[in-house]
């Protein structure tokens, strides 16, 4: 197994992509935490963790859920909305969760609007001006995600979550593979579950930014 | 959208069931046939549910091209048509590709080199084409025989990259090679290659899978990357901000792009391993002397050994199946005891010998050898004598006059 952890940045001028550093993307009915494999479980209980100690906790949901192109697409959408719901029902005074759309992977220079959406090719600037400190990736494209994730580890503090449709992503600090509703909502639940039993970090989150 | 799943078990216009893949190639009745290699590309495209077919004439896949229109006339084959060129036909497989079909072309030597700037460009956008490479000399003066110096120059190119040794490497490879490239975590084209001639034009026996099972389709929904939106990145290529600016930021999603594209090779390594048994064959890998070899070069090898063996000189034998993903630990592993490691190539440069002497401690125990090229057959006698010179052993000259 490698010895690389996949860990909050700023990591380096050009980080390496996880699968370069031997990270390998987990089976069905696992995750990974930080690039070791982990039960599911496991990885919901951090998750929500992860979450709940965030000053801001932030849903980025990609084209694949904020568009109505099929049904299934549809309730996940309606289910990322319920867990951002929860989010804020659950945080405590001077944390402020945020949902912040990724409509497409258009780059937009110089004039992307950091306060209304992130961009994959450079999500950094979202991160940044937002003072994002904890993030989830949903219905965005794989490689779309990975590009972003590793930038993401790149320059910024941010912990990456992904909730991913299909294999997972080594470049998130914690990632799911084979997201449904199901593990969407339960995910919701277990944020609710740990509501109060988890300090928040509200003093150090600075992003990686220079202040 | 339908499920793949679904689909299993269903019919499609041809009356072929669409069958799970894992049992296709390992649970099926298997009917042994006397093919040749070309014949053998068609019947695997047969039974491979392939939307696009596109190639342009270039010896030795000719023939393959042509059977494949053959499948196309019976119904088997979505579309097909010769490109212009080359270049034009891998430019017209990356266009089929955006649009969501399952794609297969077959190429050779000068057109190969001819269409390479598309594979970077297949890789870069996450098309999982597949191209069969019946590698043949490249260089002037012209050569239409067998030798694998093209290889060479698919190796970094992003694209998986296998080497098939037999007719019936070829014929599971294929459908298999579908399997892994179209994984969404690795969805990358796939150079499937043998060496001209040796595997395309001599017959052999090659267990057949029923020709009424066939692959389960394509999803383009798993793909990576959206499919066909013209206003994003891979489509829209070369007016976008990120590949025109310069700038600190552009750069760094260029660089995070390519590796990516590096990452998905890597991600295809759990999944060749599952599908091809492993990315190596070994045989007597407790021997001091080792032929490491892809392609026919192996075959060649394997009657070395026998020939060796009757000398009472024990030798082992590593198989690499993929070159990219590229096999690094199960080299080292089955080289570890090797104080002798021979690898007969097809081609001038050597470059499997250097990938390997790149892989392992202790290079100077590679003999980057023999070699033949530009046509050229490899007597096993002549591996034989290289590893009895190497041994101080006495072997005798194949050069006939003047030995």
């Amino acid at each position: 197994m490698s010895d690389y952890r996949v860990l909050p940045g700023p990591e380096h001028f050009l980080p390496p992509a996880a699968a370069s550093m031997g990270i390998c993307l987990p089976n069905p009915g696992e995750a990974h935490i930080n690039g070791v494999i982990a039960p599911e479980e496991k990885a919901y209980e951090e998750a929500a963790r992860q979450f709940l100690m965030a000053k801001v906790p932030t849903i980025f949901p990609g084209p694949l859920v904020l568009w109505a192109w099929n049904e299934k697409a549809a309730k996940k959408a309606t289910a990322v909305r319920h867990l951002f719901n929860t989010l804020v029902e659950c945080v405590q005074p001077g944390q402020k969760p945020m949902l912040i759309p990724m409509p497409d992977y258009r780059p937009k220079y110089p004039k992307i609007n950091p306060e209304v959406e992130i961009n994959p090719n450079h999500p950094n600037l979202t991160i940044w001006h937002n003072r994002i400190d904890c993030c989830m990736f949903i219905g965005v494209h794989c490689h779309q995600a990975n590009l972003s994730l590793k930038i993401i580890r790149g320059g910024t503090s941010c912990y990456t979550i992904a909730m991913c449709a299909q294999a997972g992503h080594e470049d998130a600090m914690l990632s799911f593979r084979d997201a449904s509703v199901e593990k969407i909502m339960k995910l919701a639940d277990t944020v609710k579950r740990l509501k109060g039993t988890v300090q928040p970090r509200l003093a150090s989150a600075n992003n990686g930014v220079s202040s | 959208m339908a499920d793949i799943h679904s689909v299993i078990g269903t019919k499609n216009k041809k009356g072929q069931t669409y069958t799970d893949t894992w049992k296709l190639m390992n649970e099926a009745p298997r009917t042994p046939s006397f093919f040749t290699g070309s014949e053998v590309i068609k019947e695997a495209l047969r039974r491979a549910s392939c939307d696009v077919m596109i190639a342009y004439p270039i010896t030795p896949q000719s023939e393959a091209a042509a059977l494949i229109g053959e499948l196309f006339a019976e119904g088997y084959i979505g579309d097909y048509f010769r490109g212009e060129s080359e270049f034009a036909v891998m430019s017209q497989c990356a266009g089929a590709a955006f649009g969501g079909a399952r794609v297969f072309t077959t190429t050779a030597g000068p057109g190969t080199m001819r269409a390479m700037e598309n594979f970077p460009m297949w890789s870069g956008a996450r098309l999982p084409i597949q191209m069969i490479v019946t590698c043949r000399g490249i260089n002037s003066p012209l050569s239409i025989q067998p030798d694998t110096l093209e290889i060479a120059y698919l190796l970094n190119t992003g694209m998986l990259v296998w080497h098939a040794e037999t007719a019936q490497d070829f014929f599971d490879w294929i459908l298999k090679g579908y399997m892994v490239s179209e994984e969404p975590d690795v969805h990358l084209p796939l150079a499937l290659c043998c060496d001209g001639f040796f595997v395309t034009h001599t017959k052999d026996v090659v267990n057949l899978t029923p020709a009424d099972m066939c692959l389960p389709p394509y999803d383009p929904y798993r793909s990576p990357v959206p499919c066909m939106d013209m206003e994003c990145p891979p489509v829209r290529m070369m007016r976008d901000p990120f590949v025109m600016k310069s700038n600190y930021i552009s750069y760094a999603t260029h660089a995070s792009w390519q590796q990516e594209i590096w990452a998905a090779v890597e991600r295809s390594r759990k999944h060749s391993i599952h599908w091809l048994n492993g990315l190596i064959d070994t045989e007597n890998t407790d021997a001091e002397i080792i032929i490491v070899a892809s392609g026919t070069a192996v075959s060649q090898g394997r009657e070395a050994i026998r020939l060796l063996e009757d000398e009472g000189v024990r030798c082992g034998l590593v198989k690499v199946k993929t070159l990219r993903p590229w096999p690094e630990e199960e080299i080292r592993e089955a080289t570890k005891n090797a104080k002798h490691i021979f690898v007969p190539e097809f081609n001038v440069t050597g470059w499997l010998a250097k990938e390997i002497k790149a892989t392992i401690s202790n290079p100077e125990r590679v003999h980057a050898g023999p070699r033949v090229c530009g046509g050229m057959t490899m007597p096993p006698e002549i591996i034989v004598s290289e590893i009895k010179t190497a041994l101080g052993m006495k072997t005798f000259s194949l050069a006939g006059r003047g030995s």
